[in-house]
């Protein structure tokens, strides 16, 4: 199963962080650390797998690929395919771009809910659910669309009635 | 962002919170002043943030309160702060009707709830209910499902696996209604059901019986998207637990194998496969062909990759797949531009293992020129591989290589390729080695390495080395005077604990050295100030033990020549000094190796040790002894006021030593008088000094200490505050009162220089004798050495050639395993025990129980339940297969035997090589079944007993009549499998 997903910067700050078996957050800080420091050593040229048993426990390893300022890093154990991995990382920042009209490191900074939406139609529980980009969009839009019609409904009345309360 | 635009309040909340309502900061206010902060503003920043948070969260507007939890999700997620303090207040967000507020509820429990941490998290088992209700919208139960695969606790778990079944069955899709876009009539839910009942079954082994049978149905799904899920679940399983409970499921796993073109789902077929095929060898024989076609069709890498990791793993024999997978791999290997592909490459060759090393042997180019691979991982992998071919054969060659090109390494896999050296070659006490003259070299070039860093495991092999082989003292002595005399090794601090073990060998092996003068001036180079002290004390000890044995070789050649003026030319056991002469003959022996090895002397045998010594004259007359004293005295003389105790007082002993030889009014006249006080004077001590170091350290088991009874009357338990309270009363530090005594009896310690050492020697000897069996035995040893022959000289002159292509010549048969052809036998290794050497790490692990359960249940469920029509009666079938689970386990060795019938599943004899009680374990399946079922056996039972071409005909027609019909059956695999 995939055990982790995160996506942080070249300074090596994490910009979202899902792991799909617990941890708590200081233990998630220390990794992505860890992480950051393992990626941060490697050349540009150099292959995207690194072994991660030292940090994730054994028989992890870890794919990562390097977008601008940006490294999206995913964990996995050997139930994964290391290059279907790496396609998985292709497709998710392929939904982001298209999610986001050429996506850039402020759009997922901004953008903590959605971006966790996108991973969970993509990545469900540790298991890949969905590889078509246009499949998780939809299913984006669909959520997205539900709950801004309902908060349309609940909260126009409140804010009208806030107002004139005062 | 809808979350953002919340900045309603409602008219009922209290002061406070009103005013926190309508001033309250979005997600978006709080990233924007965490970003435009100074760096050093964040920790303040953060922690109003959260007092900000835990005064909003507490709000009754529902809206204020979604804000601060969507806020604190965020904060622990990326600034990694705690929110377990506010599960309760995320739980008191999930039955919001508002889809926002609800999903952000979820969010936030997805992210931070769980069982070890979240004590309320019983409280949201009926919440969760709630929305897995078919009649909740289908996004609801998503997030349910989500929570429910990320949080769940084995008790939630249970609890709700009832309420997952009518989403991971097919009819959810009609009874769910209010789905616009449920046209292609599969319910969008269903994948995401089946991955909830992977972490339910593997949290909660007692609800198997509940929902394998459905996830099993996923399988034969008309929606991709399912039928992926399930597939992507029973591989789950497959790894995490023992496979041999899904056999049953191979049929299925195989058609959907052939009849899939969904690489996603054919990798995890492959994962499943290459689980399964170890158990059944008539499976890989099935699965040969369609893996050898994926691997030839298929243009997706990782499939291919997938499929010559399965032939790899689980299809040892079968050799024309091997061969096509290991060109695939080759193909992998040469392809410049990937060095992903690369890099898996060669991570595929690993499992090949020694069984199928034709494949690396093969590939060998490739794999030698990956070690100067611009990437890291490429370069440790191919040390791996190469290192997991190490035979004591190529041994040399390998290690030869890659010392070498450790050389022109950069410093951290120079050091991982030293390191790789170091182990294999020490392993198991040096199991590999045969030559250890050359081991010895090499050690000694490893610490030329300018980058090397292991000085400590070379130095624990350098001394265990001298105490292990007798054989290669010479050549280690030989080593350790190359790297001691080389001024400019002393400046690397890595290199110390070399320098120390190698003056340690030349001390403690002096008898070896060719050249002593030359050898103290080493020790007591000026450059040695720059050593650690404990270091110099070693060197400084080494001094020692140098100048006793000069002074004792001095008289016995002294005596020798006295002796020979006699005409007794070959009688020298005859000798008064009997102690000197058991050492010096040993001495003879192993001097003339060294001679010759090292072009120093050119006589061929000396016939005794008196030629011998005559030979050696330049070293021991009176003048050079003179000179080493007078060196020794001068370099060492100012030791003596050191500010570290173990250097001072190692040099007072030295100077204690000298001054008392210079008091000897004998050592003043002529070498005449000299000869003639020997005998009480001079020669007295020396060999007081001689036999306190002649006293062989051998090495010491670590279960040694172990074995020593307890003698009676010692209590080892016994408290021993009291003495703390002794010594606190003394007020003085124990260390420090040590090097008090030194400095007052300095005056004294020249005099009772030589009354210790008879009392240490005397000790020894006692101690030897009452406690022999935690000693080496010495005298066997020496016995047994004397029967075999010189180890050979190196014969390998290093050449520090540059491209990677000599590397390759040098290796060019070096991974071919040859048939083992000693040319001459391997030097005697001393080992004390069985445990002696063997690394804890090589204990085998055991299988967890827990697992068991897991593959347990499904064991029963798959195999119990094929006679059962659906899932449609699942409350009963789940009781009554829960009885069954616990009933038949006992008796499945009694019952009848129905030999055709293959149950693959039998944990207990899954690895024993008798394929027999597997198919009589089958029986239990059989006996507890219905009526029907017992039909249905006999009928395969017949079947299988004609000819394979009826069995293809017999799984057709079965087939046909249940196209649908996904349960697995003991004749459907078995037709699979003939």
């Amino acid at each position: 199963m995939i055990r982790a997903v995160i996506v942080m910067n070249t300074q090596g700050k994490p910009r979202l962080v899902k792991f799909y078996d617990f941890q708590p957050p200081e233990k998630q800080q220390e990794l992505i650390r860890s992480v950051y420091g393992v990626l941060s050593e490697r050349a540009d040229n150099v292959s995207n797998f690194v072994e991660a048993d030292a940090i994730f426990g054994p028989g992890t390893q870890l794919v990562y690929k390097h977008f601008a300022t940006l490294y999206f890093v995913f964990v996995f154990d050997s139930a994964e395919n290391e290059l279907a991995m790496l396609d998985l990382i292709q497709v998710f920042v392929e939904t982001l771009d298209r999610c986001f009209k050429n996506v850039c490191e402020l759009d997922i900074v901004f953008n903590f809910n959605k971006m966790h939406m996108l991973l969970d139609e993509i990545i469900f529980g540790g298991q890949v659910l969905e590889t078509s980009s246009e499949q998780v969009l939809k299913a984006v839009e669909e959520i997205s669309k539900l709950e801004k019609s309902s908060s349309a409904i609940s909260l126009v009345p409140k804010s009208v009635s806030a107002r004139f309360g005062r | 962002m809808a979350g953002g635009s919340s900045s309603s309040s409602s008219s009922s909340s209290t002061g406070p919170s009103l005013v926190d309502s309508l001033f309250q900061r979005s997600l978006d206010d709080l990233i924007k002043s965490l970003r435009s902060q100074p760096v050093g503003a964040e920790p303040a920043l953060l922690s109003r943030a959260l007092a900000e948070i835990r005064r909003e969260i507490r709000s009754p507007d529902p809206d204020t309160k979604a804000v601060a939890l969507q806020k604190l999700t965020y904060l622990s997620s990326i600034h990694g702060l705690d929110a377990s303090w506010a599960a309760f207040h995320a739980l008191e967000l999930l039955p919001s009707p508002s889809p926002l507020h609800k999903r952000l509820a979820y969010l936030a429990a997805s992210l931070s709830f769980h069982p070890s941490t979240t004590d309320v998290l019983p409280l949201a088992t009926h919440q969760l209910r709630k929305d897995l209700s078919p009649s909740s919208p289908p996004n609801f139960s998503s997030l349910a499902l989500h929570l429910l695969s990320l949080s769940a606790s084995p008790d939630l778990a249970r609890h709700l696996a009832p309420d997952i079944l009518p989403l991971l069955s097919p009819r959810a899709s009609s009874t769910t209604t209010n789905t616009k876009n449920n046209n292609n009539n599969s319910s969008p839910l269903r994948p995401k059901a089946a991955v909830a009942t992977l972490h339910a079954l593997s949290l909660c082994p007692d609800v198997v019986p509940l929902l394998v049978k459905p996830l099993v149905d996923c399988l034969s799904s008309p929606d991709p998207r399912v039928v992926s899920a399930a597939v992507g679940a029973f591989a789950e399983l497959v790894s995490a637990t023992d496979p041999s409970p899904y056999l049953p499921l191979a049929p299925e796993f195989y058609r959907l194998l052939t009849d899939s073109r969904n690489n996603w789902v054919l990798i995890k077929l492959l994962k499943i496969f290459a689980r399964l095929a170890p158990l059944e060898p008539r499976l890989a024989a099935r699965l040969v062909d369609p893996l050898c076609d994926l691997i030839r069709r298929s243009s997706a890498q990782s499939l291919v990759l997938e499929c010559v990791r399965t032939l790899f793993s689980g299809f040892p024999d079968h050799d024309r797949a091997l061969r096509l997978a290991v060109d695939k791999v080759k193909e992998f290997l040469t392809n410049d531009d990937d060095p992903n592909l690369r890099y898996l490459g060669l991570r595929a060759l690993t499992i090949l293992g020694p069984r199928n090393s034709w494949g690396v042997v093969e590939s060998r180019d490739s794999v030698i020129q990956s070690l100067a691979d611009p990437d890291p991982n490429i370069r440790h992998e191919a040390l791996r591989l190469i290192m997991g071919m190490v035979f004591d054969t190529n041994v040399v060659e390998i290690s030869v290589m890659l010392v070498n090109y450790a050389m022109k390494s950069d410093p951290v896999f120079a050091n991982e390729m030293l390191d790789a050296v170091l182990t294999t070659c020490g392993r198991n006490v040096y199991e590999l080695i045969v030559d250890f003259d050359w081991y010895v070299s090499l050690l000694g070039e490893m610490a030329r390495n300018p980058h090397c860093a292991k000085g400590e495991e070379i130095e624990r092999q350098l001394v265990d080395i001298g105490l292990r082989v007798r054989d290669a003292r010479p050549e280690l002595v030989r080593v350790a005077r190359d790297l001691l005399i080389d001024p400019a090794l002393l400046g690397n601090p890595f290199l110390w604990r070399i320098l120390s073990a190698a003056a340690w060998v030349s001390g403690e092996y002096v008898e070896f050295s060719t050249n002593w003068l030359e050898l103290v001036e080493a020790l007591l180079q000026p450059r040695t100030s720059l050593l650690p002290p404990l270091v110099r004390a070693v060197y400084i000890q080494a001094v020692f033990k140098v100048l006793a044995f000069c002074f004792s070789s001095y008289i016995d050649q002294l005596e020798a020549s006295q002796v020979s003026s006699l005409g007794h030319s070959t009688t020298v056991g005859g000798s008064t000094i009997e102690c000197n002469a058991a050492s010096a003959n040993c001495l003879s022996d192993d001097i003339t190796g060294t001679e010759s090895a090292d072009g120093f002397a050119t006589a061929d045998k000396p016939a005794s040790l008196l030629s011998l010594l005559e030979k050696k004259d330049p070293f021991f007359t009176r003048e050079s002894l003179k000179r080493i004293l007078y060196l020794i005295e001068t370099a060492v003389g100012p030791l003596s006021e050191n500010d570290d105790v173990e250097v001072q007082e190692r040099a007072r002993n030295v100077l204690g030593l000298i001054h008392m030889l210079q008091e000897i009014p004998a050592w003043k006249t002529e070498e005449e008088g000299f000869k003639k006080d020997k005998d009480n004077g001079v020669g007295k001590i020396m060999n007081l000094m001689q036999a306190m170091f002649s006293e062989e350290i051998g090495p010491v088991s670590v279960n040694a200490q172990k074995r020593v009874p307890v003698p009676e009357g010692l209590v080892l338990e016994e408290n021993l505050s009291d003495l703390a309270m002794i010594l606190t009363e003394g007020d003085i530090a124990p260390s420090m009162s040590i090097s008090f005594t030194l400095r007052s009896h300095q005056h004294m310690e020249t005099k009772d220089e030589a009354a210790p050492s008879v009392q240490s020697t005397y000790l020894l000897a006692e101690h030897r004798k009452r406690h022999g069996l935690y000693y080496l035995p010495a005298e066997k040893d020496e016995t047994e050495l004397n029967d075999f022959p010189r180890a050979y000289d190196p014969l390998l002159p290093v050449s520090h050639s540059d491209a990677t292509e000599d590397l390759v010549k040098l290796t060019e048969q070096s991974l071919i395993p040859r048939k083992v052809k000693h040319t001459k036998p391997r030097p005697i290794v001393l080992k004390m025990d069985e445990g002696d050497g063997v690394l804890p790490s090589a204990l085998t692990t055991v299988k967890e129980s827990k697992d068991d359960m897991l593959s347990g249940a499904i064991h029963e469920v798959l195999l119990g339940n094929e006679g059962k029509p659906s899932s449609s009666q699942k409350g009963s079938s789940n009781k009554s297969s829960g009885r069954r689970m616990k009933g038949v386990s006992d008796n499945s060795e009694s019952v009848p035997q129905s030999k055709e019938n293959l149950d693959l599943g039998d944990r207990e004899n899954r690895s024993s090589s008798s394929r027999r009680s597997q198919h009589r374990s089958h029986g239990k399946g059989r006996h507890r079944s219905s009526q029907n079922n017992e039909e249905k056996e006999e009928k395969s039972h017949r079947n299988s007993t004609r000819s394979g071409h009826h069995h293809e005909r017999h799984e057709h027609r079965q087939r046909g009549e249940t196209p649908l019909n996904a349960v697995p059956q003991a004749p459907a695999i078995q037709d699979l499998l003939l």
